[in-house]
This record gives C-alpha cells, sequence and structure tokens, in this order.
C-alpha cells in the first residue's frame, strides 16, 4: 500500500459524484452536495441496519451516524481533496465525498472480497490512502495521536494541506485525545478536530463522561481555539469548518469544533437505546438534518418538492444497485488468510539460463 | 443448578460482593447498562453506584483507579468492554499493578476481567486472545475458565486473592456453554489445572473455548479408538507444570492448543516445559495447534479458517498417535 504522499488529484475518485451542473447559484449547488451525501448515507445506513443487519447478511457490528449526518457531511465539504480525513465510526458520509463508491461499502459491511478492506476487517473500520482517508481502530480516540502525525507531516513538507480527525464525546476521555492534542498543539500541526457530542456513549451520558459542561471547555488547557455548533445543522458545521480550517493552513495549529447532536439510534444494532428518556428522542427528532436542509432548500426556492423527491428516488436507485453487486460478490478465498501480513518478499529475479 | 459461562461469572461476583463490602466493581456502561455483556445485570440496583461505577472511556483510569483503591483497602473489580481494550490499560497493569509487591511489597488485589476470544465475527478488535502479552509479566495472574463451575470458583478465587488477576472470560462460551454451580460457597485455586477428561493414548494441554473443541475431536478420536486426555490448564499464570507433566508421563505424547496466534503464544512455553522435563517420556514430537500469526479476520470464511477447529486438532492427533 502507498505512502501517505501527495496523490494526483487525477488519481482521486470523482468526489463530484453529486450533480450540481445546472444550478447557477452555489448556495443552492452546495444546499444539493449537503443533501446527497446525507441522504445518501441515511439511506445505506437504514439499508444496512435495518435490513442486511436483521437479514443475517450483515454479522458482527453496526453502528450508524442516523441523525449527525451533517457532522460528517459539512465538515467533509470543506476539505480539499488532497486534505487528509480520519472518520469515526458515524462518518459514513465521508467515505461517499471522496468518491468510495456505495457498493464497495456495502460489500465492506458484508465482509465481502470486494468490500474496502477485502473482508478483514468489519463495518466502519476502512479507510483508504489513495484517497486520503485512513482507518480507524476501534480504540476510541487512537486515531487523535495519528491525525496529529499525519499534520505535523504535511507542515513538515510545506503542503498545503491539513488533517481533519473525528470522534465521539466519549472518545475526550481517552489519555490518547488529549496527548494527541497537546502534541499537535505544541507544533502548531494544522488539525481540525471534529466532536460529534451526541450526548451519549454507548450507555453513558455526558455526565458521566466529563465533568465540564461542553467538549469545547477542554480545548483552552491546550491552547487551542473552540467553538460550538448546532451539530445537526450542516451549513453551521460547514462554516465552522471552514474557519478552522483557515486557522489550520494559516499555521495557527490545531482548532476543535463541538457539534451538538444526538444518536438517534442505539449505540449499535444489537441496542435498542432503552436508557435513553423517550422525550429526546421526540425533542432531536424534531430536528432531523435531513428534513432542515430540504426545508431551507425549499424555502429559499432551490429545489421544487418534485426535484427533492427526485434526488431520494435516485439515492434509492443507486443503493439497490450496490446492495444487489455486493450481495452477488464473492467472499474472500481463504487461502489468501495469511497474505500481507507483511509487505509481499520481492519477486526473485529471473534466473539467466546458461547456454 | 445449571447455568450459563455467563451467568457462573456474575454468581462469582455478585456473591463475593454480598460477602465482602470492599469489593466494588468499574467500567465502561457496566451500570446502567448492565455491561455490553450483561455480566453485571442488576448489580447497580443491588449494591447502589459507589459500588458499581460507570466510568468514561478510560480504559488507563480505570485500572489505575482499582490499583489505588486496592491500596486502600478495596477489592476492585475492572470491566474491559473488550479484551481488545485492554491495552489502552496496558502500562498500569504490565508496570503499575505487575511489579508493586516486588518493588515495595504493597500487594494489589485486583481483578481486571476481559472478555476475549473469536468467533463472534468480530473482527480485529472485538476477538483479540492477548493473554501471551500478560504470561510474559511475572507479578500478574492469568485466568482462563471454560467451565460455569471454573468461571464462578475462579471469579471468587481471584477477587480472593492478594495479587493481580487478569480474567480472561471467552465471549463465544458466555451463553453456549451450561453447566452445573453449587449453590453453596467454594473457590476453585487459582494455579491448578484440571484433567477434564482422561484418556490414554495423547493428551491435549489446552484452555478457554478450545476446551470443547478438544472435547468434540475427543468424541471423535473415542470411536477410532484412540483416547486422548485433555488438560484444561484453567490458570494460565502461574503455570501448573506438575499437572501437565502427569499427563505427559502417562499418555507420551502431547498437543498444545490454543485460540490465539502461534508465535509467542502460551504454546510455545508448555511445549518447552514438556521437553524440558518429560523429555525421555516422550514418544513423538510435542505438537502446537493455534491461530496463525494474522490479525482475527472479519469475514466469516476468513474467521473459519483462522480459527483451530476439532478438524485440524483430529489432523494432528491421528498422525501422533501414528507417530
Ligand atoms: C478504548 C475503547 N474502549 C471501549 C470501547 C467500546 N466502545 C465502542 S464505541 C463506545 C462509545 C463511544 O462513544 P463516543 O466516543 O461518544 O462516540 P459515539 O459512539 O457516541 O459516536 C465504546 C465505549 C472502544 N471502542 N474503545
Amino acid at each position: 500500500m502507498a505512502a501517505l504522499k501527495p496523490v494526483s488529484p487525477m488519481a482521486l475518485a470523482s468526489p463530484q459524484r453529486c450533480d450540481t451542473a445546472g444550478v447557477a447559484n452555489p448556495e443552492a449547488a452546495l444546499s444539493r452536495r449537503f443533501l446527497y451525501y446525507m441522504s445518501l448515507m441515511r439511506e445505506a445506513e437504514d439499508r444496512i441496519e435495518r435490513k442486511l443487519y436483521r437479514q443475517g447478511k450483515i454479522v458482527g457490528g453496526v453502528y450508524v451516524g442516523r441523525g449527525q449526518e451533517a457532522i460528517c457531511v459539512g465538515a467533509g465539504l470543506v476539505a480539499a481533496p488532497q486534505d487528509v480525513l480520519f472518520p469515526s465510526h458515524r462518518d459514513l458520509g465521508l467515505f461517499f465525498i471522496r468518491g468510495v463508491e456505495p457498493r464497495e461499502v456495502f460489500a465492506q459491511y458484508m465482509g465481502r472480497a470486494g468490500g474496502l478492506t477485502q473482508g478483514r476487517d468489519a463495518n466502519m473500520h476502512m479507510g483508504d490512502l489513495n484517497r486520503r482517508i485512513v482507518a480507524i481502530i476501534s480504540a476510541m480516540a487512537a486515531a487523535v495521536p495519528v491525525a496529529a502525525g499525519a499534520a505535523m507531516a504535511l507542515k513538515q513538507q510545506r503542503s498545503p494541506n491539513i488533517v481533519f480527525v473525528f470522534f465521539g464525546d466519549g472518545a475526550t476521555s481517552r489519555g490518547d485525545w488529549h496527548e494527541g492534542i497537546n502534541l499537535a498543539a505544541v507544533q502548531k500541526a494544522p488539525l481540525v478536530l471534529i466532536c460529534n457530542n451526541n450526548q451519549y456513549a454507548y450507555s453513558t451520558p455526558l455526565d458521566k463522561q466529563m465533568a465540564c459542561r461542553d467538549v469545547a471547555d477542554r480545548a483552552p488547557g491546550y491552547g487551542i481555539p473552540a467553538e460550538i455548533v448546532d451539530g445537526n445543522d450542516a451549513w453551521a458545521v460547514y462554516e465552522a469548518t471552514h474557519r478552522a480550517a483557515e486557522h489550520a493552513r494559516q499555521g495557527l495549529g490545531p482548532y476543535l469544533i463541538e457539534c451538538k447532536t444526538f444518536r438517534m439510534t442505539g449505540h449499535s444494532a444489537h441496542d435498542a437505546g432503552d436508557y435513553v428518556p423517550k422525550d429526546r428522542w421526540q425533542e432531536w427528532g424534531a430536528k432531523d438534518p435531513i428534513v432542515r436542509m430540504e426545508q431551507l432548500m425549499l424555502e429559499r426556492g432551490y429545489a421544487s418538492r418534485q426535484q427533492l423527491d427526485d434526488l431520494h428516488a435516485e439515492i434509492r436507485g443507486q443503493v439497490d444497485e450496490a446492495v444487489a453487486w455486493a450481495e452477488a460478490s464473492p467472499f474472500p478465498d481463504p487461502s489468501t488468510l495469511t497474505d500481507n501480513v507483511y509487505e509481499p518478499a520481492p519477486a526473485p529475479a529471473p534466473t539467466v539460463e546458461k547456454a | 443448578m445449571q447455568v450459563t459461562y455467563l451467568e457462573a461469572i456474575r454468581q462469582g461476583i455478585w456473591e463475593e460482593m454480598e460477602r465482602d463490602p470492599s469489593v466494588f466493581l468499574l467500567g465502561e456502561d457496566i451500570g446502567v447498562y448492565g455491561g455490553a455483556f450483561k455480566v453485571t445485570a442488576g448489580m447497580l440496583d443491588r449494591f447502589g453506584e459507589e459500588r458499581v461505577v460507570d466510568t468514561p472511556i478510560s480504559e488507563s483510569a480505570i485500572v489505575g483507579a482499582a490499583i489505588g483503591a486496592s491500596f486502600m483497602g478495596m477489592r476492585p473489580v475492572a470491566e474491559m468492554q473488550f479484551a481488545d481494550f485492554i491495552s489502552c490499560g496496558f502500562d498500569q497493569i504490565v508496570n503499575f499493578a505487575a511489579k508493586c509487591r516486588y518493588r515495595w511489597n504493597a500487594p494489589v488485589p485486583i481483578v481486571v476481567r476481559a472478555p476475549s476470544g473469536g468467533g463472534i465475527h468480530g473482527g480485529p478488535f472485538h476477538s483479540q486472545n492477548p493473554e501471551a502479552w500478560f504470561v510474559h509479566t511475572p507479578g500478574l495472574k492469568v485466568v482462563q475458565p471454560s467451565t460455569a463451575y471454573d468461571a464462578k470458583g475462579l471469579m471468587k478465587a481471584a477477587i480472593r486473592d492478594n495479587d493481580p488477576v487478569i480474567f480472561f472470560e471467552h465471549k463465544a462460551l458466555y451463553r453456549r456453554i451450561k453447566g452445573e454451580v453449587p449453590s453453596a460457597d467454594y473457590t476453585v485455586p487459582l494455579g491448578k489445572a484440571t484433567i477434564f477428561r482422561e484418556g490414554r493414548h495423547l493428551s491435549v494441554i489446552t484452555y478457554g473455548a478450545m476446551v470443547h473443541v478438544a472435547a468434540e475431536a475427543a468424541e471423535i478420536l473415542e470411536q477410532e479408538g484412540i483416547s486422548m486426555e485433555i488438560v484444561d490448564l484453567r490458570t494460565l499464570l502461574p503455570i501448573d507444570e506438575e499437572t501437565v507433566l502427569a499427563s505427559v508421563r502417562k499418555t507420551s505424547k502431547a498437543i498444545v492448543l490454543h485460540e490465539a496466534t502461534l508465535t509467542g503464544g502460551v504454546g510455545g512455553e508448555i511445549s518447552a516445559r514438556i521437553t524440558e522435563k518429560a523429555f525421555e517420556y516422550l514418544d513423538g514430537p510435542v505438537l502446537r495447534i493455534a491461530a496463525p500469526d494474522t490479525p482475527v479476520p472479519y469475514s466469516p470464511p476468513l474467521e473459519e479458517a483462522f480459527l483451530p477447529n476439532a478438524g485440524k486438532l483430529l489432523e494432528k492427533a491421528r498422525w501422533l498417535v501414528r507417530y
């Protein structure tokens, strides 16, 4: 696998999957892209969690970002194609923004050879250096020091690019989180830190996770700026991330954005989330980021209801096709089990026949 | 009373908490939720928030706090949500907990519970068997039960023990294995292996979920006229060398079987001790069966190829018997 070095933009899969060619107003075009990626993420994850998992076609853990789509999509659309992304386990939208095909995602979830990890790892544990997405490990916040290192390297290389790392509120309790941020801050590394504060970590509510009120309160201890945004508003996330990215690109160091949101699902597909008070589902259900984006687009005349319905129909069609492809694709061959633990030895030089 | 392996562990903890007010629990999602696997279900209601502490996601702090509380006379039982995350608390375990008694005569009576093992399609970070890291750490005790009876008895013994115990619970056994558990108080001593099944022609030395794989193979071999003894180590550190050697002296042939990967695994240690101390009794090489040296893969066909199973054991057992 290639090292994390600059690749030509041509090598990246088209990040422009969402067709906005006919949309003249840039805000209307961006709104359409927000809606497209959020809806694609929702549709894909609904299919994964509510259908394929229940049918037993996906085994193991399934974690979705239902209700939180505005965070990864709003922030992800700020990133330049060569910026480096470290998604967490509820940030599927980032993969689509980077041009990962839905079928690769379904194949990943179903343990097929065509998945991003070829069946080696599960669910959101996937990455692709060619698309400048680093795969998480399971341990929360372990990506933060790694992202700090990537940012330090980009700085050393005088790269114009920066690093975005995503995590939940619970992850900020890990020592790795604090060590990574402190190092990046001291080094003024170009790192944008994006927290989805969905108010639960598995069953643990915020007040059992931290004694400060906001995750943003942690930033002053490291001498970095932070801001709090409405995490269910893609535009708000986008604008805040834009400020953070400018800060990082100017060499001013890390910047933390806390996106207030709610996990509109249990922790994972096997957890109904019974410990969440019912009124909170209602309260946050009314703030659904996709519905809100549609309302904004309709109010501002960026799209008609018909156009929005067409977009959703298009997405459903795409997902249908992707699922069918993944289901038809093979499982990895068990004979490949021990391949690629290490770099394969170079093929022996051809022996020259002596006459 | 017939209970599951999981219920046996739960009872062991519960009874010790009833018996001894210094026993308390800490870990992620163990209170309100009852733990990711529900091992601590109901304990918050019974024992209250002070003794069933829901912590932040902070494995290093969980283990460290357990150590600190133990210095003050408590007997903490810390839960790692998955054994795979024990590495986040590694320094506290291998450098703090393990070395206190030797350095300054301070006992560290803690138990670190770690649900481990594959076969649940958990992938590389929810399937590992990291016992060998800890077996390589003098000062720790390392346990992995295979039956409900041992699970409860070893848990009680671990909580009462005055040294730090890493208690591996195999996730695939939690609800699959059931067994008879006495209602009267009992313990299973740490550091003692057991003969899970008697046999004459060869010994398989194993622990955890692989005991049941060995039992499956032993049934099949029995029909072929081959009698395989199964030694269940139960405690991996300190190793009960005597029970292992006695079995091998009787059968003259040995296979060490574990689910963890081969290189640097417990199997190498057992094998070395057999060849050092029972060489003249051996009628064949000491074989090892373990997972190959790769991370635990996710995709079912890969994981199936990865995990040791009865088929792989049968093949080696038949070969060794004929040797
Ligand atoms: C170090 C570590 N300990 C425990 C876990 C098990 N676990 C998986 S997700 C999770 C909760 C994560 O909460 P948060 O960081 O807030 O992210 P969210 O799931 O809410 O998006 C836990 C405890 C883990 N992955 N890593």
